[in-house]
């Protein structure tokens, strides 16, 4: 007999999906099926289940082959390499809990280390931006009951968050949307012709890295100023007609993703969406919502901002929070070689940072928490494989729109595996011994 | 047989997403990452067939991956590598003080390479680090 459990939370994107049905043999231990869940969500909960899956920790040895090692001993040497830096990266975060979050963070106050998230290759900008002007938004309830006119910003949600069309902003029949995709208009901003943009009733192709350009003449638009033939690749006609069916909407919500805070002008793109989107305001009811990759990345943004003040680049080495993305920020250290130790938790540098930052991590001290094998486990000293959060231990996440939601354990980890929550603890208990506080 | 100049792209794709929840060291995942899509008209100007190794060089580094037609297209003068460490090689690091390197937007050149093999991802970045 196999047992069904309902409204598991789904630990991939920002959408957190949370109306999963995944079946588990009777003793708990094995996932059979998963369902409702996107592709990605599905593999997610089924690879945990790989048979080659790394299950004890392990140490790299000089001639570059690994040796298994203990949780004890593993934590030792990240509390040895935490204390004995100057100034230590502890990057990641995004694919945790809020509660290992935290543990994370009293371990950095006392080694006096630099805090990132993901957020510093994802909406950094954004989060930027947010400190420069504000940020007026909503909760993705809202948007599945209210909005009329949806904006999908450099962001390509029928790749990278696969059901949030179908749960909150094409598809869904809501409270004033009851006629689902037929009540709403939606607007698609991409260099490309992308999957999103199929599903549009507006594709508006920009030139790539011209959004400021296309953003502030929309605002122009919305006043019926006079526009150039054509800005930013986009003909003025074409403007006008969307800025219209803008304004037109009873509640118009604008989703935005790498298209921008990648782009050049980043965070000063962010800026100019936030200020259509508070022109908009002065027609109609309008609401900006970032599409965040990592599931738990709003968390981190979340726990260090209650912490510290700041949501990424947090750096503690002088004893006192400071915050300056640029200086502060996980790439422009590694490339500047400021740092002398890193700690990964909750992410993949090793894939998802330019190879230059890659190959000074290589050069460091370093451990790396992950389930999987990742290129950040081969460039790492240490990897530290542990149980999945929202699969094998349950935790507070975050929603993109900043929504908490408690993520539910499914099946039990492989025997004698540690959560990364229960490993952080090991690692601040040694530094406590180390630093003599405890 | 030609060198082009296009505007490189990078960003999520489905296989991208699904490949690197099923191990990041297996072939899938240089299968759905180790790869440039292009607009037919670019690889027509390369002067190849599609689904061969190309070189893609920018002023950061330089990678072989596999050229293949856009799937979402057409977007000529845009190349387009899912984010990984592929894309990772040539992408351009700088943050102009936002912390985010700038992963869209890299002037890159394209050019056959038959010859080259794609790596996996573990030996991309290993190699890259000199081990």
């Amino acid at each position: 007999m196999s047992k069904l459990v309902t409204d598991v939370i789904c630990p991939f994107c920002g959408t957190l999906c949370d109306d999963l049905e995944v079946e588990v043999s009777d003793d708990g231990k094995q996932i059979l099926e998963v369902r409702n869940a996107c592709a990605i969500g599905a593999t997610k909960f089924l690879h945990s289940q790989a048979s080659d899956r790394i299950i004890r920790p392990r140490m790299k040895q000089d001639d570059g082959t690994w040796k298994d090692v203990s949780y004890a001993e593993a934590a030792k040497y990240a509390a040895k390499i935490l204390c004995e830096a100057k100034k230590p990266l502890m990057y990641g975060w995004s694919s945790t809990s809020c509660e290992a979050q935290a543990t994370g963070h009293m371990i950095a106050e006392q080694v006096g280390g630099i805090v990132d998230n993901t957020a510093t290759v994802c909406h950094g900008p954004s989060l930027i931006a947010v400190h420069d002007v504000g940020i007026p938004s909503c909760t993705l309830g809202e948007v599945k009951n209210r909005a009329d006119r949806i904006v999908f910003w450099g962001c390509n949600p029928a790749h990278a968050h696969p059901r949030h069309m179908s749960r909150y902003s094409i598809f869904p029949r809501g409270y004033f949307t009851g006629k689902g995709s037929k009540s709403r208009k939606i607007i698609v901003v991409d260099p490309r012709p992308t999957d999103t943009a199929s599903l549009a009733d507006y594709h508006v192709q920009v030139e790539q890295g011209r959004d400021y350009e296309l953003l502030n003449a929309i605002r122009v638009a919305f006043k019926n100023g006079p526009l150039p033939d054509v800005v930013a690749g986009v003909p003025k006609e074409k403007i006008y007609e969307v800025s219209r069916v803008l304004k037109s909407g009873r509640f118009v919500v604008i989703f935005f993703g790498m298209g921008v805070t990648h782009s050049l002008g980043k965070n000063h793109n962010i800026d100019e969406a936030i200020a259509v989107t508070s022109d908009l305001n002065a027609y109609t009811k309008a609401s900006i919502i970032p599409m965040r990759g990592h599931y738990n990345v709003t968390g981190s943004g979340q726990v260090l901002g209650w912490q510290f003040g700041f949501p990424f680049c947090v750096d503690l080495s002088r004893g006192f929070a400071r915050y300056n993305p640029g200086e502060t920020s996980s790439n422009d250290l590694l490339l500047r070689n400021e740092v002398d130790a890193c700690f990964v938790l909750g992410s993949d540098p090793g894939s998802h940072f330019p190879n230059k930052s890659v190959q000074e991590i290589y050069k460091l001290p370093s451990v790396c928490i992950d389930p999987h094998m990742t290129p950040t486990a081969a460039v790492s000293k240490c990897h530290v494989p542990v149980a999945f959060v929202g699969v094998e231990v349950g935790g507070s996440c975050y929603r993109m729109d900043n929504v908490p939601i408690e993520s539910r354990k499914v099946v039990d980890p492989p025997a004698g595996m540690l959560t990364d929550d229960e490993f952080l603890k090991l690692v601040l208990a040694e530094v406590m011994t180390i630093k003599g506080a405890a | 047989m030609n060198t082009i100049t296009l505007n490189l792209i990078t960003g999520r794709t489905i296989q991208q997403g699904v490949s690197m929840e099923s191990g990041k060291e297996k072939p899938d995942y240089m299968k759905a990452c180790g790869i440039i899509e292009l607009d037919p008209s670019d690889i027509k100007k390369l002067g190849i067939w599609k689904n061969t190794n190309v070189r893609v060089t920018s002023e950061y580094g330089s990678i072989i991956v596999k050229a293949i037609e856009a799937t979402q297209g057409p977007h000529p003068g845009i190349g387009w590598i899912p984010m990984g460490p592929w894309a990772n090689m040539v992408v351009d690091i700088n943050t102009y003080s936002t912390g985010m390197p700038t992963f869209k937007g890299t002037k890159v050149t394209v050019e056959p390479a038959e010859n080259e093999t794609v790596l996996d991802s573990l030996s991309v970045v290993l190699k890259a680090c000199g081990q």
